[in-house]
Parts: C-alpha cells; structure tokens; sequence
C-alpha cells in the first residue's frame, strides 16, 4: 500500500527495506545473525518485493553484488550482521573499491549502548572499513536511517563509483520513527562530476589531429560512463588503434579492426611494444596500475599523454599528463569527438598487424591448437569463445586461468567481462558470477575459475542450489596455484614451495549440492562437453584437467618495461 | 627533496572523519608532525593543520587523496613563507626559580613570554611563537627543573586574501577539482 508508506511510523528496520525500496533496489545479498536480525523481520514482509539471496559466507555476499553490478550498473546490496559478519565483507569491500564497483553495504551493530564495550559480536567495522570504503557511516538512531541510505546511495554510484558501509546499531533498528524518503542529490563537499574544461579538450583534439602515431588506451571508465559509442566513434574517426585494460575488456568490440588487444603483464605483444612507439597515447578511463605501465620509468618516455578521468587523485599520480581532461568519460569523448579529423594511419596500423603475427606465429597458434598430450587453458577457452561466439558474460577468478581466459576470449559484446583487477582476489569469481546472473538471468553467464580459488569460495555452491542460479562453471583444473607456480619456475629456480594441490572430486561435490557437471581429461571430448555444459538450463560445472605446468606468455616480467615484453 | 608542508584541511563536523584522513598518511608511510583540529570561521565548518615533512610530488598527491573524501570541503597546502602560524607551549617549572628571580625575569622578558600560574611549588609560563623560539625558551628555563612541559600543533592562517567562505561559493560554483596544482594545462 504505497499511499501509506509516507509519513507512516516504522520501525528503523523496515524502514531501512523502505528506503531500499524507494533507491530502486530489488536484490540483496546476505547473511542474518544477531545485530541485523530486526532487518531481517521486516525484510520477511517484503520479500515479494525484494529479493535476498542468502550466501554461504559474506565475502561471497560482497563478490555477488560487485559482479550484479558490474553487468547491471546498479550498485550491489549486501547485509551482514555485526563482529564477524562485518570483518567477513573486508575482501570484498576493498575489491569493490580499487576495482571502482558502487556496493552498499548494510551492518548491524551491537546497540548503541554497548559500543566500546567488548560487547558479543562487537566490531569497529567503521573503523575498519575506513581505508576500504568510499565512505562509511554508523547509525544509531531510528531516524537516521533514511537520511543514511539515501546518501550511501547516492555516493556509491556517483563520480568514480565505490563501496559505502552503513552501520546500524540494533537499538536504531529497533526504535521508531516516521519514515519519509528524500533522495539525496547533492552533498556540498562532494562534487563527483568535475566541469570539463573545455580548453583541455581543444588541446587534446589538437594533439590528436597531429599525432601520426596516436594510441588509445580504454579502461574501466569507458564502461563505468557507458561511453562505449563515442570511444567507437573516436576511434573510427581517427583511424586510432584502440588497446584494453584488464577491466576495460568488453568496452571495445575485440572483432574490430581498429581493436589491436589487451595491455599488461599478460596482455598482447603489439599494445605492449607500441605502447613505446606511440606519440600521442590517449588513456581514457584507466590509471596506469603497475600491471599495465610495467616499469614507469620506462614506460612511454616518448608519448605526449592525454588522461580523459574522473578522479583527480589519478592525474598525474603514476604517469605524468601532458593534457588532463578532468570529467565524465562520455561527457569529455562528446566534446571530443566535432574536433577530431579523419586521417589515414595505415602504416601505424600495420605495425599492429605485423606484431600479431608475430604473437600468433610464436604464441597464440599453439596455444589454441596444441600438440601437447594434456589440453591446454587456453584451448579450453578459445572452443568456449567460439562455441558462445563472443556473447557470454564471462565471470573470471584470479590467476593463470583469468589471464589465459581474458587474452583467448574475444568479448564481442558491451560489458561482458566481470574479474577481479585491482585487488587480485581468489575466490572472487564463484559468487561473481551469482550476481552476474541474477542481474542478467537471460544471458549466458560462465565463470572460468582454478582450482584453487574454486576452493576459496566453494560453499557458494550452496547459493547457487538454492536459489536455482544457472550459471556455468568451467574449472581448469592444473592441480596447481598455476601463476605463483610459474613465477617459482621462472624466478625461484622451480622450488615449488606449497603450490601443488591435492584436489577433492570437484563432481562430486557438484552433486553433493544438486548440480550437474562433468569432467574432461581427453582433447576429442571437448568440444562437446562445452556444449553440453552451455545448452544445460540449470547450473553446471565442466572441469577440465589441464597441462600442470602451462606457462601464461607473452610476459611482462618484474621490472621491465613494456617493450621489453617477453614472447616465450 | 624534503619540505615541511602544513595541510589545512576544511570539513564536515563529522565522527571518525580525522580517521579517514590521518589513514591517507598512515598508509603512505608518512609521519604526522603535529595536528590540531578546531571549528573554523565559519559555523559547522571544521579545519584540520597537519604539518609534514615531505617531497613536493608527494604533498600534491596527499593532497588530492585529502580532497577526494567526500566529507572534505577542501584541502590546501602552504610552505612556511605562505603562512602566519604559532604554536603555544607551556613549561612548568619549581617555584624555586622565584629564588633566582633577576635571571627568572630576564628570561621571561627576553622571550616575550608570560607567567600563567603560580604557587608555592610550581610557575606555569606560557610562550606563543615558531618551533625554535619555544625550544629556546625550553632550553633556558631547563636550569629551574623542568616539571612538566607540553606543546601544541601548528596553528596557521595563510597569507592570500582569499576568505573560506570564497572558496566556498566556488566550490559551489565549479568543483574541488579547481586547485592550483590541476591549472597546469
């Protein structure tokens, strides 16, 4: 009866689902227990309108709402109750906010008048989260709790987006008021989208207009400011090759011609090597993290550089900008793009061209068709990728498995790539992928995990037989932590120190929770296996048993700098 | 090269915000100097002084990393010949230095400071002024027994005409982003 919902007295409890209700939200995902279980009593009264998936573990809650918002671009809801509930999101929480992922999280908290106290279950989540939150708060009357929400909100998704952490004292939650929701829609000490200057955009077009070698670098801004059409649009424009952060993938359609590959320590030979060559490098969306820029101080000495970005704290803070373009990627790329000029850059282009042969003669060919007597990820990946020709959302984990995944998988699609980037964090990509399906349950949702973070956040299984999540599992199963492996073979003189690993029958555990899957050890039963596991309706689980010590190439190594990149 | 640097920062009044700030340098490896915090000119308006030792590249940095909390109204830094600033001490000292009292005079006088506090056992004087200026006062008082000793954080105003509430309506106007060391392009 949403008549009545205005000036109507609640509880600070329900009215923390109202204010929930009125931000739009329809998912959360959570964990009950103590400090949060009034939350919970009004949420059983509404749970026609709001949906709560209960996790396993919390982590799993947070890496769920990071990966529904990523393909969704809402923020992510989680509920966690006080002590180790709280401390369970940290992982997550710093995830979300190196990785620019908008979640609000909701704590319960012991009852105002014990904080300090050493209470049961007390925690300072507040304090805790601090370094890990794009802003926190903890509320202790009834009355508080809308106004919070309704800033949290409005914090988390706008500017650079990132995670916020309500903390609501059990008495709050309890006590009483009039509830009466009033969006918030600015904050004076908050000014998330900077005036564009429109001088610097002029500069930036006019060192474009002269660059013979311009070089553009998309990141996750790109997708964050759904700038997608008017990066296309610039690239075209200007016959500019267009190269891809971790997170950037899936910004630019990998099938155009203008599209030269994926940056980084694992990325492609020729953005890697002509990162070098360029003379204009236009990074939009990005900031430059160690795992792209490799060793700084060799890194582009040669480029005048143009940082379209949101964030002031990223101009200047790793790589130097010649012309900053402070604001809204798409804003920024519209006032661009009347002022770029058309103009042939074959021969630039086919320096591209020449290096992926290259990468394809040295790495990619075998890499896709081995000879090798045991199947390789990067096989796995590549029938995966033509088998869902490019349109599945593909949730990844962290590790050899994600790099092989997001360097053979060509996202054809707009926003497709859910990993952990920033952060690195293992177990992400389980309930990643839960909430990458909840948001898009009519899209092909398949996460590609090791075996080891499989095991990080295995209980997850449990959400997905619970809540019928069909989502698709490829677990690529070396028997190793396969990247800390590689470094040891590489650059500890193969001391394997702790990183074979003694797996459980993964099937058998898949069916230990209802779900089915299969595992696949021969190269001819492939290809099959991947369809059946893509036709399936409901949630299943392809293991396959891989080379054991493949090694991730081409390679960045500690150090180097780009173009000093490694092919074998 | 290192300079010492003192950030004022302007905020909300809000709980656990001097946290969420002092982490920034924490984080970084940075030692505070000295840190006070009070309600500004304007009303519900509070100002952080923190004081460190640190490169130009990193002050601009802390900066922007100060700025970007969304609590924070605005974040400046100043090299000491931009800044009027003073820190206040107080040296308690034995009252026996009243036996000496020529000398215990002169050094009052000398170093303009003033007698707070007196009883039979102890003096409490209180000197305003730079870091070396209260140091040497420490230094010449020390002869009398020093009982208790305690300095404040830096206080300091800038010496550009701009008021808070100027930048205020600008912050209004246009964004944080504004600040001088972004007006390079």
């Amino acid at each position: 009866m949403i008549h009545n919902k205005y000036n109507k007295e609640v509880t600070g409890a329900e009215a923390l689902i109202l204010a929930l209700l009125d931000e739009g939200v329809k998912d959360v995902f959570g964990y009950p227990g103590g400090a949060i279980m009034p939350v919970y009593d009004a949420l059983y009264d509404y749970t026609d309108k709001l949906n709560h998936y209960l996790v396993r573990h919390e982590q799993g809650a947070t890496h769920a709402a990071q990966g529904y918002s990523r393909v969704s671009g809402k923020p992510g809801v989680v509920f966690a109750t006080s002590g180790p509930g709280a401390t369970n999101l940290i992982t997550g929480i710093a995830d979300a906010q190196i990785d620019s992922t908008p979640l609000v999280c909701i704590t319960g908290q012991v009852s105002s008048q014990f904080l300090g106290t050493d209470a049961f279950q007390e925690t300072d989540v507040v304090g805790i989260s601090m370094p890990v939150t794009k802003w926190n708060i903890q509320v202790t009357n009834a009355s508080e709790i809308a106004p919070a929400i309704a800033k949290a909100f409005y914090i988390a998704t706008t500017g650079r987006p990132g995670p916020v952490l309500v903390d609501i004292t059990k008495d709050a939650q309890f006590g009483k008021t009039v509830y009466n929701y009033e969006k918030c829609h600015s904050i004076r000490s908050y000014f998330p989208y900077p005036k564009i200057n429109t001088e610097s955009v002029k500069q930036a077009a006019a060192l474009i207009n002269d660059a013979k070698r311009p070089f553009i670098l998309c990141g996750h801004g790109v997708l964050l400011s759904n700038a997608q059409n008017q990066l296309l649009a610039l690239a075209e424009k200007g016959n500019i090759p267009v190269a891809s952060t971790l997170l950037g993938l899936s910004a630019f359609p990998a099938q155009h011609e203008l599209y030269v590959g994926y940056l980084g320590m694992h990325g492609n030979y020729g953005p890697n090597l002509l990162t070098n060559e360029c003379d204009v490098l236009i990074a939009i969306g990005m900031r430059f993290d160690d795992r792209v820029t490799g060793n700084v101080n060799k890194y582009a000495k040669q480029a005048k550089v143009i940082h379209f970005e949101i964030d002031p704290s990223e101009i200047n803070k790793i790589i130097p900008a010649e012309v900053p373009v402070l604001g809204d990627a798409k804003e920024a790329l519209e006032l661009l793009l009347p002022l770029i000029k058309t103009k042939n850059r074959k021969e630039w282009l086919d320096r591209f061209v020449e290096c992926h042969e290259i990468e394809l003669e040295k790495v990619i060919n075998n890499a896709i068709e081995p000879t090798t007597e045991k199947i390789r990820m990067s096989e796995v990946i590549d029938k995966f990728y033509k088998q869902s020709k490019g349109k599945a959302i593909v949730v990844t984990d962290v590790g050899q498995h994600q790099m092989i995944t997001t360097r053979y998988y060509k996202f054809n699609d707009t926003n497709t790539n859910v990993t952990s980037g920033g952060l690195g964090t293992m177990g992400f990509g389980l309930p990643a992928s839960i909430g990458a399906k909840i948001a898009k349950p009519e899209k092909q949702v398949v996460a590609v995990i090791g075996d080891g973070g499989f095991q990080m956040t295995i209980q997850e299984l449990g959400t997905i037989m619970q809540s019928n999540i069909a989502v698709k599992i490829i677990v690529l199963n070396n028997n190793f932590l396969g990247m800390v492996r590689q470094w040891q073979q590489l650059f500890f003189d193969r001391r394997y120190s702790f990183t074979e690993m003694k797996n459980p029958d993964f099937i058998a555990i898949a069916k230990g929770y209802g779900i089915k899957g299969k595992k696949v050890s021969e190269r001819e039963d492939l290809n099959e296996s991947i369809k059946e596991m893509l036709d399936s309706n409901e949630a299943y689980i392809l293991e396959v048993v891989v080379e054991n010590e493949e090694n991730v190439f081409p390679m960045i190594t500690t150090g180097a700098g780009v173009s000093e990149i490694i092919l074998e | 090269m290192r300079t010492t640097y003192t950030i004022s920062i302007f905020t909300e009044d809000r709980i656990g915000l001097l946290n969420r700030i002092t982490i920034i340098f924490t984080r970084r490896h940075i030692n505070i100097l000295s840190i006070t915090a009070s309600e500004s000119e304007v009303k519900g308006i509070y100002r952080y002084t923190i004081v460190v030792s640190v490169s130009e590249e990193t002050i601009t940095k802390l900066i922007t990393q100060i700025d970007k909390q969304v609590e924070v109204l605005k974040a400046f830094y100043h090299e000491n010949s931009e800044i009027i600033f003073r820190e206040i001490a107080l040296y308690k000292i034995s009252a026996e230095a009243l036996n000496q009292n020529d000398l215990f005079s002169k050094i009052i006088h000398e170093n303009n400071a003033r007698i707070v506090s007196i009883s039979s056992d102890y003096i409490v004087v209180e000197k305003t002024g730079d870091e070396m200026e209260i140091l040497n006062l420490f230094n010449s008082l020390e002869i009398f027994g020093m009982l208790e000793y305690a300095r404040s954080g830096k206080v300091a105003v800038t010496k550009p005409m701009k008021t808070l509430t100027t930048y205020l309506k600008e912050l209004e106007n246009n964004s944080k982003i504004t600040i001088k060391h972004f007006n390079n392009n």
